[in-house]
């Protein structure tokens, strides 16, 4: 989002009027969160109705952890509050409170593990060395464009069975939903809309024909012996499209990014890449692309501060991430970190379900990348730009690598 | 040296069976559990408190008999 598209007022007080879409939060959001830190640990906006924002590891922990008194029915601040009811929400399960949560989440984690995750590996990898191929002999690539946002697009339409030429069409949907939390109401209505048409066609396919995909999976599936309300698949459905794109992209874009600027770093990783899995995990702490976001319950002073009902809470995991009470040198990135209780997929009950699939990704997109191109460089670094909102990551970044 | 994984705690980040795959293991849904009865033979000690170490929800607890506990300290 450039400047001149943002409809709200620059921010210039961040303790008491910031906003997660502010041009300068995309750009650098980390000084800002290491003042508040210490100088206002639980900051407070009107914006959006009412924005409580915790940037220390221990009270973001807290929320998440908290599902009694901050609800998830909705994870995406915005002006409007949720419609779906509780506690089954837009996009079961990251919408959903307990109980409702478990049975819901449950249902859908054994399509993520580990050994799930491995099966589509071979998948992703022939499609990164597809992508790669593409641009061997060029001078400047956009790192961004043309890799690192292809990749869990592909991944995920192949994993729920849907054509993987309406990719662009899944890019579309991630920025309305996710990205343009700003626009007009009927705007972000005719968002939801769009995907959820295009849904419900990918859905009656599959009834018509069932196959072996994560989409006919879940309609066969069953809830504490229940069949699913067909809200719920297609929330879900929903969910397992939109999730997994931004962020992963966002965490690729990141890393990438990181290794075009240290070249020490991007030599130790070509030279060892066993170090690659470690390397990862720091560059999730470091770059974390999500921010998550709880609903106050009810009315309540916590912590001191007057909390009132339906007032949205930031969890920014990127800021928890670089806590200094949490992690020694948590401004540093320390390739071979060894100890790195990071929480760049959340913490407690709404761990991202798809965690195993991004590692898998990240590092496939990493192993691909750096033996394609072992020397590769920022080309221009005043053009690289950010998104910034609740999923920050890396959307334009062009690279020398001829 | 004995693992516990404290299933109440843990939510399935993986970090302890990536970590030390023969100390521990997913369960169907991906949560962690320890293998067998979480005896720790020494040769995999380090391994195992490297995993304990990168837990985000500290839901590995480790038990260390005080012979291990030296070897454990002076190797960390």
């Amino acid at each position: 989002m450039t400047i001149d598209e943002h409809s709200s007022t620059r921010v210039t007080d961040w303790a008491t009027d910031f906003d997660h879409t502010d041009p300068t939060w995309a750009a650098n959001p980390y000084p800002i969160w290491d003042e508040l830190r210490s100088t206002c640990p639980v900051a407070h906006s009107e914006r959006y109705g009412g924005v409580w924002l915790p940037t220390r590891h221990q009270e973001i922990a807290e929320i998440a952890y908290d599902t009694d008194l901050f609800s998830s029915q909705s994870i995406l601040v915005n002006n409007t509050r949720p419609l779906t009811p509780a506690p089954m929400g837009i996009a079961p399960p990251i919408s959903s409170d307990p109980p409702f949560h478990q049975g819901a989440r449950r249902l859908l984690l054994p399509a993520f593990t580990p050994h799930a995750v491995s099966l589509i590996e071979p998948f992703t990898r022939a499609y990164c060395e597809k992508l790669v191929e593409e641009l061997r002999g060029q001078e400047t690539v956009d790192a961004a464009q043309a890799y690192s946002q292809h990749i869990p697009v592909r991944v995920i339409a192949e994993m729920l069975g849907f054509p993987h030429k309406d990719a662009d069409d899944f890019r579309r949907f991630v920025t309305h939903v996710i990205e343009h939390v700003d626009a007009p109401e009927e705007e972000r209505f005719e968002g939801f809309m769009e995907l959820f048409n295009y849904l419900e066609t990918q859905i009656n396919d599959h009834i018509e024909h069932p196959r072996d995909d994560l989409t006919s999976y879940l309609l066969a599936a069953d809830m504490n012996g229940e069949p699913l309300d067909p809200d719920h698949v297609i929330g879900t459905i929903a969910l397992l499209l939109l999730a997994g794109i931004d962020t992963t992209w966002s965490a690729i874009g990141a890393s990438i990014w990181h290794l075009a600027d240290h070249p020490e770093d991007r030599a130790r990783l070509v030279a060892d890449p066993a170090l690659i899995p470690t390397a990862i995990e720091e560059f999730l702490r470091a770059y974390a692309p999500v921010t998550m976001a709880r609903l106050v319950k009810d009315d309540m002073e916590w912590n001191g501060c007057p909390m009132k009902k339906d007032d949205w809470v930031l969890l920014p995991f990127p800021s928890a991430n670089r806590d200094p009470e949490m992690f020694d040198d948590a401004d540093q990135v320390v390739i071979d970190r060894e100890v790195n209780r990071h929480a760049a997929f959340g913490l407690g009950i709404h761990r991202c379900a798809g965690s195993h699939l991004a590692r898998m990704e990240l590092r496939v997109a990493l192993e691909v990348w750096l033996a394609a191109f072992p020397e590769f460089s920022l080309a221009d670094p005043d053009s690289v730009t950010w998104s910034g909102g609740q999923v920050r990551g890396p959307r334009s970044l062009p690279l020398n690598i001829g | 040296m004995n693992v516990h994984v404290d299933r109440d705690k843990c939510v399935g980040h993986g970090r302890c069976y990536a970590l030390a795959p023969q100390v521990f293991q997913p369960d169907d849904i991906g949560n962690a559990e320890e293998i067998g009865d979480g005896t720790v033979p020494p040769e995999l000690e380090a391994k195992a408190r490297l995993a304990a170490a990168n837990c985000p929800e500290m839901a590995v607890i480790i038990t260390e008999d005080n012979i291990t506990n030296e070897a454990g300290a002076a190797i960390a």
